[in-house]
């Protein structure tokens, strides 16, 4: 990533630039179109579940209680882990470094468990005989499909998350990067929250037994 | 010329020493708008001569081509191409031009030189992430263009890829086993590098502009990028999935684009309840909006070409032309369902999909009228790079007036699957855009080589270009009126038989303007090495990128100052020596009425 042009902008204290729209700066908005460009990828994603469900005449109820009640904690932990990025970003935009460290390092933890969690139900799943292709219900295989595919790729943001978390506290720490840096990775996370609560009620809640 | 004011820049920026980091891997936008340049340049020709050896086909199908038989031994045996070969062609042909061709020339070319000039900036927002997505677009040409030396060649399913024929494998036919997933997996990673480069695009114009460049005084190409930019941002994140959850059903097992109960080659498939029409909805809601990721840089290139030729601004000046680039831009998002009228889809569908179609004419109609309307009272001058924008304009209409019959469900039923939707495409997207990125090569090299084109081979380029290309695309609309299916190998019916003569006068066009661009490629090459130099504004242009110290511009394009812009992008006026003022000339002048 260019330093150089972030340095242009604020050293030059506004006077050789053009006033930022909206004074957002580069990195802040880069981000914000990438959630934007993710999120109608996640659209389309949602729209293939939708579109492919909405078609099938044996669409049939996939989930039991406990992988419903595992969804849940999930959740919990996911919703909790964008409460403590929201610490660590107030202490890292009030510059006390080691508070917003810690929290990443709390945030970070959290995102590392759902990620367990979320792998353990995945495991589970393969020995009762679930596969992308496959579904031991006897109802249409879309269905594991389009959960394996949309769960598969949140949690590749989450492991992608946890990364980026994880080498911007450490940066941080040593003063290589600036509180900046945690506010846009702190975007990011936020967003892979919010998606997971458009998977959650879609993916898991629409298909509880009842 | 007025000596511009500018203010000193604390200078970070430093000229990198190594040959890769100069050449190779170059962080420099201008170095990499080239490498763009370049692999469009590659792609085009490779892409003209696949439709070479297809209309040769189409013309005398028992014809054998020398050396194909080398290319592929078991799709030309003796060197006449089997109908899937000839499929196999067109596949490579079509996606080889849109993607990196059409979309990588006028924007990302054009586009990476230019734009950070245009607004006054030493760079991208992102160095790194542009060099990022050109050597990402390159990896993708190379699994593409892969897909010809492997044992099953290139995949036949066309430039669309429509399931369930490029869902189900090997068993679809030649090309549709390893074939058809290099395909995917390019088409993949080149949504990766577009959306690396639209991040950039949108970042770089809307924070790195320059003291005194707001909005409203960015040239028309610039605003053009940045739409497209947007455009390139949600609609490669969507064929991106479409293209992953292809790949998934070919080697993962899946269903999503394969129906059940599917027999191919007498075997039943064991997929189950997935559906080829989404495919065309993912496909589509990518690839409407892609025709205008092609055509609005291109607009945008040659609105801003016009004004220097016509020494007076485009009537409407930049709240009309960026006001019909927006509605362009909103419009591709609701217009996907037009190429699916022959789908299946409801029928009602289609008249929801068939009114926006229409309205998009609206801005087409507006911008060409306001370039055609500015032509009146003004000094035209018939340098190459206007030839060029009055080609676009006059292809661009040809091509827009055969839109006005394939909007219509109705009529589209009976044209959609011949030469008129073939002719159609080519003019108002294809050509249009060829002509586009002709025009900005002629009007740019003296700033990106420091040294003028021949004049003389520009001019004979042009007027046998665009003569060729009306014959070449021309009688395809009457052929396509008199039923000529496209996509065949070879016209065997009784009814089809007495257009041949057509397809051969066709051909001989296509084969004489294909040979017509080895004139533009020897003045290119010759022009970089040993054109003659350029001046410093050769054509009295207004806009940034003829403000820099030096062409080709320095590492950090205004030698360590950043320029201040004092006025709209093009006035042209009377009054000192010259009948223009820069974009950087804090002095008053008197407006020319016009």
């Amino acid at each position: 990533m260019s330093d150089s042009v972030i340095a242009l902008s604020e050293t030059s204290d506004g006077a050789i630039m053009e006033e930022p729209v909206y004074a957002v700066s580069p990195k802040k908005l880069t981000v914000w179109l990438f959630i934007i460009s993710d999120a109608v990828t996640f659209g389309a994603m949602l729209f293939v579940y939708g579109y492919l469900r909405v078609g099938s005449t044996d669409w049939g109820a996939s989930f039991n209680f406990p992988s419903i009640l595992n969804g849940l904690i999930m959740t919990f932990i996911l919703l909790t882990s964008s409460l403590t990025m929201l610490a660590s970003v107030q202490a890292a935009k009030e510059a006390r470094t080691a508070s917003s460290v810690k929290w990443m390092g709390v945030t970070a933890m959290l995102g590392f468990i759902f990620a367990v969690l979320h792998l353990r139900e995945w495991a589970h799943m393969r020995t009762e005989g679930w596969g992308i292709s496959q579904n031991p219900t006897g109802h249409s295989v879309q269905f594991s499909a389009a959960y394996f595919s949309i769960t598969g790729l949140h949690l590749l943001h989450v492991t992608c998350g946890i990364i980026a978390i994880l080498v911007v506290a450490a940066k941080f720490r040593r003063g290589h990067l600036t509180a900046e840096h945690v506010v846009t990775t702190g975007l990011y996370w936020h967003f892979v929250d919010l998606v997971w609560m458009f998977v959650f009620p879609l993916i898991y809640l629409l298909n509880a037994v009842r | 010329m007025h000596e511009a004011p500018s203010q000193p820049v604390v200078h970070h920026h430093t000229p990198p020493q190594g040959f890769l980091r100069k050449y190779v891997f170059s962080l420099d936008h201008k170095v990499i708008g080239l490498q763009y340049y370049a692999l469009a340049l590659v792609a085009v020709f490779i892409g003209m001569i696949l439709s070479w050896l297809m209309r040769l086909h189409l013309a005398w199908p028992t014809l054998p081509i020398h050396g194909l038989g080398v290319l592929s031994a078991a799709g030309a045996p003796q060197g006449v191409m089997t109908p899937e070969y000839y499929l196999s062609l067109l596949t490579m042909h079509g996606t080889i031009m849109v993607f990196f061709v059409l979309t990588n020339a006028p924007l990302a070319g054009f586009g990476n030189y230019m734009l950070p000039i245009q607004v006054g900036a030493e760079d991208m927002a992102f160095p790194r992430f542009n060099m990022m997505s050109f050597w990402v677009t390159f990896v993708s040409f190379l699994v593409l263009i892969a897909a010809f030396f492997i044992t099953d060649g290139p995949p036949i399913s066309g430039w669309t890829a429509y399931a369930p024929l490029s869902a189900v494998g090997g068993a679809a036919g030649p090309g549709q086993a390893l074939g058809q997933t290099l395909w995917a997996i390019s088409i993949a990673i080149f949504c990766v590098g577009q959306l690396l480069g639209s991040l950039n695009f949108i970042t770089t114009t809307l924070d790195l502009r320059t003291k005194g460049m707001s909005l409203s005084r960015m040239p028309y190409s610039t605003w053009a990028w940045l739409i497209t930019a947007v455009i390139a941002l949600l609609a490669f994140a969507v064929l991106l999935p479409a293209c992953v959850l292809l790949i998934l059903d070919r080697v993962a097992g899946t269903s999503f684009f394969v129906p059940a109960g599917l027999i191919v080659g007498d075997k039943l498939l064991p997929h189950s309840g997935g559906s080829p029409l989404l495919w065309q909805h993912l496909f589509w809601f990518f690839g409407h909006p892609e025709v205008y990721i092609a055509i609005l840089p291109s607009i945008g290139i040659v609105a801003h070409i016009l004004p220097s030729f016509l020494r007076k601004n485009i009537l409407g000046g930049t709240r009309t032309v960026v006001g019909t680039l927006i509605a362009f831009g909103f419009l591709s998002y609701i217009v996907w369902g037009h190429h699916m009228f022959l789908s299946g889809m409801n029928p009602y569908s289609a008249i929801i999909f068939s009114v926006p179609t229409l309205i998009i004419t609206i801005p087409a109609t507006i911008i060409t009228l306001l370039m055609l309307g500015s032509i009146y009272g003004a000094r035209l001058q018939f340098d190459s790079p206007a030839l060029f924008c009055l080609g676009f304009i006059s292809v661009f209409i040809s091509g827009g007036i055969s839109g006005f019959f394939l909007a219509q469900p109705s009529i589209d039923i009976y044209l959609h699957a011949t030469y008129f939707v073939v002719a159609h495409f080519h003019f108002v997207m294809a050509v249009a855009a060829i002509f586009a990125i002709f025009a900005g090569t002629y009007f740019w090299a003296p700033k990106m080589f420091g040294r003028m084109m021949n004049e003389t081979l520009a001019k004979w380029h042009f007027w046998l270009t665009f003569i060729g290309v009306y014959c070449i695309f021309m009688p395809m609309h009457y052929i396509g009126f008199a039923g000529n299916v496209r996509r065949y190998a070879a016209f065997t019916d009784d009814y089809m038989i007495p257009l041949i003569p057509v397809h051969k006068f066709m051909t001989i066009a296509a084969l004489l303007t294909g040979a017509v661009q080895f004139i533009f490629l020897y003045n290119l090459i010759h022009t970089r090495y040993w054109g003659k130099q350029a001046p410093e504004n050769p054509w009295g242009s207004t806009t940034l990128e003829w403000s820099t110290p030096s062409s080709p511009p320095p590492f950090d394009n205004f030698g360590g100052k950043a320029p201040i812009v004092y006025r709209e992008p093009y006035e042209f006026a009377e009054g000192g020596a010259t009948d223009y003022v820069m974009q950087t000339s804090p002095e008053q002048v008197v407006s020319r009425e016009l």
